[in-house]
């Protein structure tokens, strides 16, 4: 079978999209000369109108697409770090987000904000390691963090097709993966929809993203003593598929996360509180983050300590069998 | 001979970086600043010890113009424990407020605001001090830089803006990028702008003079567009990617006028010599403390999030 990478996936997503439908149109910084390669080829088939390659200027770029959107095209920008939607945080939560409701329904945004690299880039410290999900399910925007390339393929179709404002993390850890893909069961992924990604009886561990290869090969590591744990990839942060993840829960009655933000109000605090308040478990559910207000330090071996690990997840699995 | 020393310093602690980057010692890469090392030596050399600056994510020249420690920057680059920021910053973050170097940062138009404040403060709390702010020609495309020209004008701030147009932002050309002129855009705000040769120290010198004068007598900010061409990569990542945006012709056009063989023809060829090996003397000793430096402690990777000790979890 032919292999598909991650990148390529966003690549081909964005190449069909285009294809597809001619109110699709991509944005974002050097994206004609496809620095991050996501857009590779787009120009040269599309062209100008189609692959827009804009100044450094996120904050109108942002509401420039939210004006697009309301006139009737689907707007797609890449943004070049994840620190940028701090940038353009007023752009997406206090505008795009909130046309609907505002006008009583008289108007859709269906902005896809590509967010290539998030979570640590190795080396590039504090003001480009950042991978702010949770912020945007805190506010109510759909976000979706996929794992494999299947995956960013058919949620990136997903989220363009929506008819909502939907930020879409392909976190820097994952861009690398490669599967191998039929490419004619490529097929769009349903936002809200998680997936068991591995079956398993004694524990479920919740993990997203680049995180999901960490928690298989946890799991892989802990078959060997006789442990068995499934691994749930909700795959969407917000709507949060809350079913398959009771179902799964409900099998296991034990449950961890891991979860690349910060502790306080972290996407792990959210799965916590729906466990206490939802789940019947045989132990305290455990979480592994990144600690609280966490600035990634520079220095490779405090960049690594911020980050939650395989390691930590392995520690958090064996304390929530050890509980009773 | 000072200006020289200090073009030259800054072209080949970059050059020895990027090999250092080649090497794995320093991790995450770089954006050389070679080619450009006129003008953080011109606008550095007439600022006394209480004027502040902020630099950007190319920002290894303004940091050694304005005084730092090659050993400690080198250090940082490595993240190590005796970097200018103890390792916690890297490339992109070198700070050293002693110097008066308010921080890199890798927000392009970040920085250009904050320097606006810290200069109105200065003066507020009775200091004559000026700021000089580094960015290129693509933050002049960010609101928040053009926003604070608004600010720097209207309180007569002694700020000086200092635009290093190397023709292009990563991979988009300058002409594709600015509508109108960029010193027009300073104009627009009633600040006194000019287009200065960036390969010449000594014309970035003159003008830097010039404004430094007129901001520290109270007649507020000076744009200085200072025209130049960065002779490297965007960022040493470059160097595997394939990008091609800058024809090899344009390229050797850019690199003939160097800013180091502009001011080393201007020392006679002994006293040159004489620079180039205290440079590479000062740069292999700065190699061997970088190097021979300990790395932090990861137990230790959340130090100094908050400036009072706090419990983490
Ligand atoms: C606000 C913001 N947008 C985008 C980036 C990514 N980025 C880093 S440097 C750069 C180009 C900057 O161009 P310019 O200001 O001309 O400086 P130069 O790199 O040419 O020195 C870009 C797009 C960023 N760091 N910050
Ligand atoms: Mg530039």
């Amino acid at each position: 079978m032919p292999k598909l990478s991650y990148l390529k996936a966003l690549n081909r997503a964005l190449g069909d999209e285009l294809e597809r439908d001619p109110t699709v149109f991509v944005l974002g910084e050097d994206i004609r000369a496809a620095a991050s390669n996501v857009t590779a080829g787009l120009f040269a088939r599309f062209g100008p109108d189609r692959v827009l390659d804009t100044p450094l200027s996120e904050q109108a770029f942002t509401n420039f697409a939210t004006g697009a959107a309301l006139a009737g095209m689907r707007p797609v920008i890449e943004f070049q770090i994840p620190s940028l939607l701090f940038l353009v945080f007023e752009q997406i939560a206090n505008q795009a987000h909130k046309f609907s409701l505002m006008t009583g329904g008289q108007c859709k945004v269906p902005v896809t904000y590509v967010v290539p690299g998030s979570g640590s880039r190795t080396g590039w410290a504090g003001q480009h390691s950042d991978h702010p999900y949770t912020l945007f399910a805190h506010v109510g925007v759909k976000t979706v963090v996929p794992a494999t390339p299947a995956d960013a393929y058919g949620l990136l179709i997903s989220a363009i097709r929506d008819d909502d404002p939907v930020v879409f993390f392909a976190p820097s850890g994952a861009l690398g993966v490669r599967d191998d893909v039929d490419f004619s069961t490529l097929a769009p992924v349903p936002l809200g929809v998680g997936r068991v990604v591995r079956g398993g009886d004694d524990v479920t561990v919740v993990a997203l993203g680049h995180l999901v290869q960490d928690a298989l090969a946890a799991a892989d590591e802990l078959a060997g003593l006789g442990i068995s744990v499934e691994v749930f990839d909700p795959r969407t942060v917000y709507p949060l598929d809350v079913e398959g993840l009771a179902a799964s829960a409900a099998k296991t009655r034990r449950l961890v996360v891991i979860d690349d933000s910060n502790r306080t109000s972290g996407f792990a605090a959210e799965i916590l509180a729906i466990a206490a308040e939802r789940f019947d478990l045989d132990a305290p559910p455990r979480r592994v983050t990144r600690p609280d207000g966490a600035v990634l330090p520079f220095a490779l071996a405090l960049d690594r300590a911020v980050q939650p690990g395989r390691d930590q997840l392995v520690t958090a699995i064996h304390a929530v069998l050890e509980e009773q | 001979m000072n200006l020289y020393r200090t073009v030259r310093l800054i072209r080949r602690f970059e050059e020895r970086a990027v090999e250092f980057v080649r090497s794995g010692e320093i991790v995450g890469g770089i954006h050389p600043y070679i080619g450009q090392e006129a003008i953080a030596a011109g606008v550095c050399a007439p600022l006394t010890d209480t004027d502040v600056i902020t630099s950007t994510h190319r920002g290894h020249g303004h940091v050694l113009a304005r005084g730092a420690d090659p050993a400690r920057l080198l250090a940082e680059l490595m993240g190590r424990e005796t970097g200018l920021n103890k390792g916690r910053g890297g490339s992109m973050h070198a700070a050293d407020f002693g110097l008066g170097i308010l921080g890199a940062n890798a927000i392009v138009g970040a920085a250009g605001s904050i320097a606006t404040g810290a200069a109105w403060a200065h003066r507020r709390l009775g200091r004559d001090t000026v700021a000089a702010t580094f960015f290129g020609d693509g933050a002049m495309n960010e609101g928040m830089l053009l926003e604070a020209f608004n600010l720097a004008a209207l309180w007569q701030v002694p700020v000086i803006f200092v635009c290093e147009n190397n023709g292009y932002a990563t991979t988009m050309p300058v002409a594709s990028a600015v509508a109108g002129s960029i010193t027009a855009r300073a104009e627009a705000f009633g600040i006194p702008a000019v287009t200065v040769d960036g390969q010449d120290p000594e014309k970035v010198l003159e003008a830097t003079t010039v404004a430094v004068e007129r901001a520290r007598s109270g007649q507020g900010p000076t744009f200085l567009e200072c025209t130049t061409y960065r002779f490297d990569a965007h960022h040493t990542f470059e160097h595997r990617a394939r990008l091609t945006y800058r024809s090899t012709e344009e390229i050797s056009a850019g690199r003939s006028r160097d800013p180091v063989e502009i001011q080393g023809a201007r020392l006679a060829a002994e006293d040159r010599a004489v620079v180039d090996a205290e440079v590479e003397a000062l740069l292999d000793a700065a190699a061997v403390i970088a190097l021979g430096s300990a790395h932090p402690d990861p137990a230790a990777a959340l130090e100094f999030l908050y400036a009072s000790p706090e419990v983490l979890r």
